[in-house]
């Protein structure tokens, strides 16, 4: 079911989805024609950009913003890529066993900045990979070549090695130092790891797998909402951009009577009102501008320049609420990604912050946040650039509030009907067809 | 120059009360004890008057200084230094409270540890050998080593028991770190005899004593980096917790090393210069001192375990069963020589059983007991009963109930809004399964929670208690609400 959105909302909202769509058709110098993590000069390539550009195109097709032909022939020569790129492990492959480095050289495709090898974002580009298989499934050989394409890059991904031995997945590998201390404790944006990881049919994980994982869930009373607790806004959005958790449950949400797509609905009603009760004091919080989130932030010089007042500004870091960090910075994509999950308050947020702050924005192009605190000349103080991650889940989420495409073509997916029944998921839209 | 004390007269006061220079251990009774009481710490020295109030023959053995590892080394030394702490931890904040910042917040720490040491000393009086004596307690210092199993030998006296008790306590873990040793390092034996601040700290271990003794030392201007091989401190406790007091500790100025070991250790110039290792990035750090606080582990050596029969291992202390009761019958152990949960109060609770045990032939059980327990960080983190981890691994339904303090009044007015009060129930009841605090008084908040517990009192009757408005303490009536209105049926919430 799709929300009626009312044609002044979706004249905003199709200006928005469509710039941030434009991020991604940018003509990128970087290997593959793939885009860049961000659009700083010599920013490396993300995979997790390239899974975002590969459910993004597909979007575009459909709303006629892009060709089919073009947006067939970008997401081939990114799937070529990766399936030609080396697989050895060596510090300046590509990736191992089927995994990727986080960030890679947009020249060559190999590693940068010694990044680890990353479970989370290599499934956000094997999930953008299987949108494109979904999406592109006519006879035409290259389309045929592309589908074959993905059933090679996801068959090839070892999850069970991700575990380590371990009960549940790792965050990520290095060839320097081996697998990384860092655990995935409570719920965060890994769902979608685990049902891909459920789902495969080379290297599936079993399913105590996922059992341990949701084991370490927090389900909290916050401002008198009942939900599972993420402090940072992304971990409630990014596997909603591919997968549509309405109305199915697993173990945990059946025990809660719950579903993940309203547990992202009561996380956004908790943004809001901690930023209503703003405890740190920071300029411009209300109830329409929120969103503590993955972002960047203003770090570095600034924040030492400014740390008279006992305050500690971030860098790039994951803020949230309510227990922070918080540094007053905000993400105005933050809102709009949870448009599906609480429009009323999502567009109310957009436009609250983009009447207030639009040096957020470049054009319609949401900037990774701003700082009101930080504010000079009257001005917000506004990350340079733009993020692929801010493009993707905005021009994702927008899509899936307006028409579900996205949804609709992962809930057509075998291996995310898999991975989700395997992972206990019940109900909805799973029931088997008759 | 010698960077440790020198005792003072507050040390000779001290000394007076837990190892008088001129002891002379009694010559022990024809009649075997009924209690003898191996270790003169909390847990030893509750067993001993717990014992001797019910008329019991008892001697306490001490091998080093009464009072043991709380009174000497650990909480009340380290507690009064934090005290300390905190004063030049708001003093920097002035400006916050709206009071005008003082023109010098400079450091006395021969004062601060002067000070220390007065409190220590003061609190000996209670744990005197004078008052063990004239209570009616035998006591002797020296070695105790058992000779069989039904008596132990100390200085060359044999004391024959019906009863004893193993309450030797435990000791500072030390990590193996190449050239760690050579270059010499600090622990919580040692720390409270310096004389003079480090200049620069490192604290190798982010458990409780780490954290506190880091923020401490950072407080009085010791530039400090705790170094933790987790990638949060306190790895038991609550992930929130942890993550609210990494952020502490980076406010105060103390540089937060997560994830990172150290691997080796050399002097140079005079320097202790420390090789860190943090997945694959190496870096190099040189300090004035080393702290070590990577754990405790028992003390059973020396105690001739095999001749009495008790079963126990290097690592995990004296075995025993709920009952507290060794693999011989006759002898028990409590603290931190048999229970994972090292801490002071249960010590303390665990010496009542086996005296109930022991003496009166109770079936007290060990696993009946609600320990609660505190990191005195500023803020504090506190907790009792289970973590929500555990619950679930248990396959009890459970669901938290949530007040951040900063929608507490009196922690805003109190500007002491960083923390929490989590209150994790039973899904489908109000029985209070376990709680988190992380406040600046969390350790006194948790006794509320604890006595709930203990007591069998839901959390719908602890939102019946009127609280005294404002305080702190108010955010565990405001948990207790919170869950009131969700068994609140529909139509009710809609009146």
């Amino acid at each position: 079911m799709i929300a009626a959105i009312e044609p002044a909302d979706d004249a905003l909202l199709d200006a928005l989805e469509r710039a941030a769509f434009g991020y991604f058709a940018a003509d990128w110098d970087c290997i593959g024609g793939m885009p860049a993590d961000n659009s700083r000069p010599g920013a490396p390539i993300s995979i997790a950009v390239v899974g975002f550009a590969l459910s993004v195109y597909p979007i575009a097709v459909e709303r006629g913003w892009m060709t089919r032909a073009d947006a067939l022939a970008r997401s081939l020569s990114a799937l070529r890529f990766f399936a030609a790129s080396e697989q050895s492990g060596a510090p300046d492959a590509t990736g191992c066993n089927g995994f990727y480095y986080h960030f890679l050289d947009r020249a060559t495709g190999r590693r940068v900045w010694r990044s680890e090898l990353s479970m989370v974002d290599t499934a956000l580009l094997i999930a953008g990979a299987l949108v494109a298989q979904r999406y592109f499934g006519s006879a035409d050989a290259d389309e045929t070549a592309l589908r074959a394409l993905v059933d090679g890059l996801y068959g090839r991904v070892d999850w069970r090695w991700a575990q380590n031995g371990g009960a549940t997945i790792m965050q990520g590998w290095k060839p320097e130092c081996g697998f990384l201390h860092y655990g995935w404790e409570g719920y965060n944006e890994a769902i979608v790891l685990y049902v891909l990881a459920l789902g495969s049919l080379s290297h599936p994980l079993d399913e105590s797998c996922y059992l341990g994982w949701t084991a370490t869930y927090q389900w909290e009373n916050i401002y008198g909402h009942e939900f599972l607790y993420g402090g940072p806004l992304f971990m409630h959005q990014f596997s909603h951009a591919w997968i549509d958790f309405r109305g199915i449950r697993d173990e945990f949400m059946r025990e809660k009577r719950c579903d993940y797509f309203e547990n992202s609905r009561r996380a956004t009603l908790v943004q809001r009102e901690y930023a209503r009760r703003n405890p740190h004091e920071f300029d411009g919080y209300d109830e329409r501008t929120w969103g503590l989130t993955a972002c960047d932030g203003p770090g570095g010089t600034l924040a030492a320049a400014l740390r008279g007042d006992g305050r500690n500004f971030l860098g790039y870091a994951a803020r949230g609420v309510p227990y922070g960090p918080d540094d007053g910075t905000l993400a105005g994509w933050g809102a709009v990604a949870s448009l599906p999950f609480a429009p009323e308050i999502a567009l109310d947020a957009a436009r609250g912050m983009r009447d207030r702050y639009p040096e957020m924005l470049d054009g319609e192009c949401y900037a990774s946040s701003f700082n009101p605190t930080l504010a000079r000349d009257g001005a917000a103080w506004t990350s340079a650039g733009l993020f692929g991650l801010d493009q993707g889940i905005v021009a994702m989420m927008i899509e899936n509030h307006r028409t579900g495409l996205v949804w609709q073509l992962m809930r057509d997916c075998p291996y995310v009907r898999s991975g989700l029944r395997r992972a206990g998921f019940r109900g909805g839209w799973l029931r088997r067809r008759r | 120059m010698d960077d440790r004390l020198q005792p003072s007269e507050y040390e000779r006061q001290r000394l007076a009360n837990v190892r008088p220079p001129q002891w002379r251990n009694p010559v022990p009774p024809r009649k075997p004890y009924h209690l003898v009481v191996i270790g003169g710490g909390p847990a030893g020295l509750v067993a001993a008057e717990s014992a001797i109030e019910l008329g019991a023959r008892v001697a306490v053995v001490e091998r080093n200084a009464l009072g043991g590892n709380c009174l000497n080394y650990g909480c009340v030394p380290s507690k009064a230094l934090i005290r300390t702490a905190r004063v030049y931890g708001d003093l920097r904040l002035a400006r916050h409270y709206g009071a005008c910042a003082p023109e010098t917040s400079d450091v006395a720490f021969a004062a601060i540890m002067e000070r220390m040491r007065r409190i220590r000393a003061r609190i000996s009086r209670v744990d005197s050998a004078q008052r063990l004596c004239e209570a009616g307690v035998d006591v002797f210092f020296g070695e105790a080593a058992f000779t069989g199993p039904a008596s132990i030998e100390v200085g060359g006296a044999r004391l024959a028991f019906r009863r004893a008790l193993i309450a030797t306590g435990a000791r500072p873990d030390t990590p193996k770190i190449p050239g760690l040793a050579e270059a010499g390092y600090l622990t919580n034996e040692t720390v409270f005899d310096l004389a003079v601040l480090p200049k620069r700290l490192l604290v190798i271990g982010g458990g409780p004593l780490g954290c506190e003794l880091a923020q401490a030392f950072c407080r009085f201007g010791a530039r400090t980096t705790i170094a933790q091989d987790a990638p949060l401190f306190l790895p038991k406790e609550e992930r929130d917790a942890a993550q609210l007091l990494s952020e502490a500790l980076a406010r105060d100025g103390v540089e937060v090393r997560l994830n990172t070991a150290a691997v080796r250790v050399c002097v140079d110039n005079g320097e202790k210069v420390v090789d860190l290792v943090s997945d694959d990035y190496h870096s190099r750090i040189a300090v004035d001192e080393i702290l070590t606080g990577v754990g405790r582990v028992p003390n059973v050596s020396g105690l001739n375990l095999e001749a009495a029969g008790v079963a126990y291992d290097a690592a995990t202390g004296i075995a025993t069963d709920d009952f507290l009761r060794t693999s011989n019958r006759r002898i028990y152990a409590a603290g931190d020589a048999t229970l994972a949960h090292a801490f002071t109060h249960t010590a303390d609770a665990s010496a009542r059983i086996v005296v109930r045990n022991a003496l009166l032939r109770g079936k007290a059980r060990v696993s009946a007991l609600t320990i609660p327990w505190c990191t005195y960080t500023d803020p504090e983190i506190a907790h009792v009963g289970l973590y929500v981890r555990e619950a679930r691994e248990r396959n009890i339904p459970v669901r938290t109930f949530t007040i951040p303090m900063h929608d507490v009044d009196r922690a805003i007015t109190d500007g002491e809004e960083r923390g929490f009060v989590k209150i994790h129930v039973h899904d489908h009841s109000d029985r209070i399964l376990g709680a988190t605090i992380v406040a600046r008084h969390a350790g006194e908040m948790i006794n509320e929670i604890t006595l709930a517990m203990v007591a069998n009192i839901g959390l719908s009757t602890l939102a019946r208690v009127i609280h005294a408005y404002p305080t702190q303490a108010e955010a565990i009536r405001a948990a207790a609400i919170a869950f009131e209105r969700t068994q609140l049926p529909m139509r009710s919430r809609a009146r």
